[in-house]
């Protein structure tokens, strides 16, 4: 609850506030403000940020101008020659898989998280279960990717080493290769990222859960209904806005998402979302202009949440 | 009421089985690496780690169909020598049984020809003999892998190995100089600390006296000011790499410890600020006001009154600050790359030189995860405390 007015007797000079702000604002202005506007401006350039992207253009093809970079990050993964192809083309694209991931994580997450969260506030393990499920939140993408590759491992010889697999064969079925065979890789990604996430989720969604009051509940129950329709004429109404704002937190998080298909794909076999797809471009083939167009595309993507968010905060300011 | 009870566990078993289904899918791909990285290399290839505690492949079927016929203690076979034409005479069956009972264990068809075996196949045959019959038991668990990911060794054998037959490769010294090989998750571990620690410090120090200032001190915009903070929590990293790093390159900042604090420091500011301020603003106003009076200072009442109250908002900030420099990749490897490789660069540079050196990069990851693990376990409750606190930061 922060104060709106602060009290007279702390007023205190003109300038005491903000040499308490200088070091934070001197530091957030050189790291995320001017490098925004720096990202933008590279975009409209070229290579190597020396001369306009419109020099890129190559005649005889489409150009965009000085939006050739975005011309090039926003149609380059598609094959247009047809409606069908466009459609399988953009399936496999980045913004097809990052699509994906934004579907079925957000809905993984938020949905095992919700439904964990009911559950296991009625057993008496509760709080060892869901330390469990809210572990992977400590451990790196990188060691989750580990952890996640050798449970896909594919084996060559008839030994299969990877967890998965394992059980596959031993049901009588045919051993897959999940990094590598096309749409179900970026599935087997998008578990990794479900299991990473799922525990935030929860836990938000616990607090949240735990705090509408008992006495609804019971008063439903003396009414006749049944579980099921507590939980969802009740308990989900009561802690909708907080189901937004875990959704709109994980969308984000899902489009700002690298590490995991760094590590265990690297991109390959049509596994690249938009966040690998500027780190490719700009570190792999040093190309400046498109990798920061792929960062401002990532940015106006975001920009609605940018705006929930700051909406939500002075929405719960003015009820202070 | 005693049928109410029976119904309700009734009731409860499926809530049960689902709860304890979904800690396992949690549990076991992690508990899975971690026998893993303990198991010998050849022996994480050939079977499951779910197989560790098992008797070797074979030995039902060597008991079974080859025990008996070799003697009374079943060692003759094994201990034979198998490039021997006269024994091979002798032991035709026996000779027959190995090669199909082995054809048995590759799933291929079996009772072929039986040819002398040429010694290599023979050298072969024998010391998989004296596995399955049990005259030669390996260890099930080592610790070699991780000796060889804290020192960097990357080779078919294993560092102790190689160490005492001389064989080392030549960026190894066999001494504890090794435990600082620039390949190594010895180094990185120090590296990732050295990032870390004043990448934690630096943005809660800098929060502490924002968050106070937005929470406690009037000047104009500071709602303005505050919602512009709001909105910058969520701007991709993406967005600042590019500029931050031309920057560096000119400042020379690249690959130096300095120029990742420094930027941790400011990405992490945002959220770090927000929670601060929310926190300090939820403290009793009388206690400034009370302070004032007696005429304290804005910069006593800060370091006396402040820092010491905010105590549960500090641990949490730093929790969380810490884990997320500990666990970044990109950051690192913009900016630190190869010359100062932390833990997560580290493992995902195996991944890609090493292809699937399952040994070194299970006892790798566990490596890195060993120090948050322990930090997430002791300290949850602040953990949680901080991400309800506030959004999330990125």
């Amino acid at each position: 609850m922060a104060p709106r007015s602060v009290p007279n007797i702390m007023r205190q000079g003109r300038f005491a506030p903000w040499l308490y702000l200088l070091p934070a604002l001197l530091i957030m202005t050189f790291f995320i403000v001017y490098p925004m506007i720096n990202t933008i401006s590279l975009s409209l350039k070229n290579k190597d940020g020396t001369a306009s992207a419109a020099t890129t253009c190559v005649a005889g093809n489409p150009c965009w101008g000085i939006f050739e970079n975005y011309r090039y990050a926003l149609t380059s993964e598609f094959d247009t020659r047809s409606v069908s192809t466009f459609w399988s083309s953009f399936w496999l694209s980045s913004y097809g898989n990052t699509l994906k991931w934004i579907v079925l994580m957000v809905s993984g997450t938020v949905g095992l998280g919700l439904a964990f969260a009911v559950m296991a506030d009625r057993v008496k393990y509760e709080a060892l279960a869901k330390s469990i499920i809210f572990m992977p939140m400590a451990v790196s993408f990188v060691g989750a990717g580990i952890i996640w590759k050798f449970v896909y491992d594919y084996g060559t010889q008839q030994v299969q080493i990877g967890l998965l697999n394992a059980l596959v064969t031993s049901l009588g079925g045919q051993p897959i290769a999940y990094m590598s065979t096309l749409q179900v890789n970026t599935v087997a990604l998008i578990v990794v990222g479900v299991w990473i996430w799922t525990g935030f989720c929860m836990t938000i969604l616990s607090a949240s859960l735990k705090s509408v009051p008992d006495e609804i509940i019971e008063a439903a129950r003396m009414d006749g209904a049944n579980e099921w329709s507590i939980f969802w004429k009740i308990m989900v109404p009561i802690i909708m806005p907080t189901i937004v704002v875990v959704i709109t937190t994980m969308v984000i998080n899902v489009l700002k998402l690298f590490d995991i298909v760094y590590v265990m794909t690297g991109g390959n076999f049509s596994t690249d979302v938009i966040a690998n797809r500027m780190y490719t471009e700009m570190y792999k083939n040093f190309n400046v202009g498109r990798g920061t167009a792929i960062a401002v595309i990532l940015v106006i993507a975001i920009i609605p949440f940018i705006y929930l968010n700051v909406r939500r905060f002075i929405a719960q300011e003015e009820t202070r | 009421m005693n049928r109410d009870r029976i119904n309700k566990i009734i009731n409860q078993i499926p809530t049960h089985f689902i709860i304890i289904f979904m800690i396992l899918v949690w549990v076991v791909p992690t508990f899975g690496l971690l026998i893993t990285s303990l198991r010998p290399a050849q022996a994480i290839n050939t079977s499951g780690w779910w197989t560790v505690l098992s008797p070797p492949r074979g030995s039902t079927e060597y008991g079974q169909y080859c025990a008996s016929c070799h003697g009374a203690d079943g060692t003759a076979l094994p201990n034979a020598n198998l490039t021997d034409p006269n024994l091979v005479q002798h032991f035709p069956r026996s000779v027959q049984l190995l090669v199909s009972l082995r054809a048995e264990i590759n799933g291929q068809p079996h009772m072929q020809a039986v040819p002398i075996p040429e010694s290599q196949a023979a050298a072969n045959i024998s010391s998989y003999m004296r596995i399955i019959s049990g005259l030669q038991s390996s260890a099930r668990f080592t610790f070699s892998n991780y000796i060889d990911a804290l020192v960097g060794y990357r080779g078919t054998s294993t560092y102790q190995q190689d160490c005492a037959a001389g064989a080392a490769p030549p960026d190894i010294a066999c001494n504890s100089s090794d435990l600082l090989n620039p390949r190594g998750m010895g180094r990185a571990f120090l590296n990732s600390l050295i990032v870390t620690i004043p990448a934690t410090f630096l943005p809660i120090l800098f929060a502490a006296f924002a968050g106070y200032a937005f929470a406690w001190l009037d000047f104009k915009g500071r709602f303005l000011l505050f919602s512009i903070l709001v909105g910058l929590q969520v701007v991709p990293l993406q967005m600042t790499l590019v500029p931050i790093s031309r920057l560096y390159a000119q400042l020379g900042l690249n690959g130096t410890f300095l120029g990742v604090w420094l930027f941790h420091t400011g990405f992490g500011m945002p959220y770090a600020i927000y929670l601060m301020r929310n926190f300090l603003g939820s403290l009793p106003r009388d206690l400034f006001e009370a302070a004032y009076i007696d005429g304290a200072s804005h910069w006593t009442v800060f370091f006396r009154l402040v820092i010491p109250l905010a105590m549960p908002a500090i641990a949490s900030l730093g929790i969380f600050q810490f884990l997320w420099v500990w666990n970044d990749l990109l950051v690192a490897l913009v900016f630190l790359g190869g010359t100062t490789p932390v833990m997560t660069y580290q493992i995902s540079n195996m991944v890609t030189s090493l292809g699937a050196g399952w040994q070194l990069l299970t006892a790798s990851a566990f490596l890195s995860m060993l120090l948050p693990m322990i930090v997430f376990f002791s300290l949850q409750r602040y953990f949680v405390r901080g991400m309800l606190a506030g959004a999330v930061k990125g």
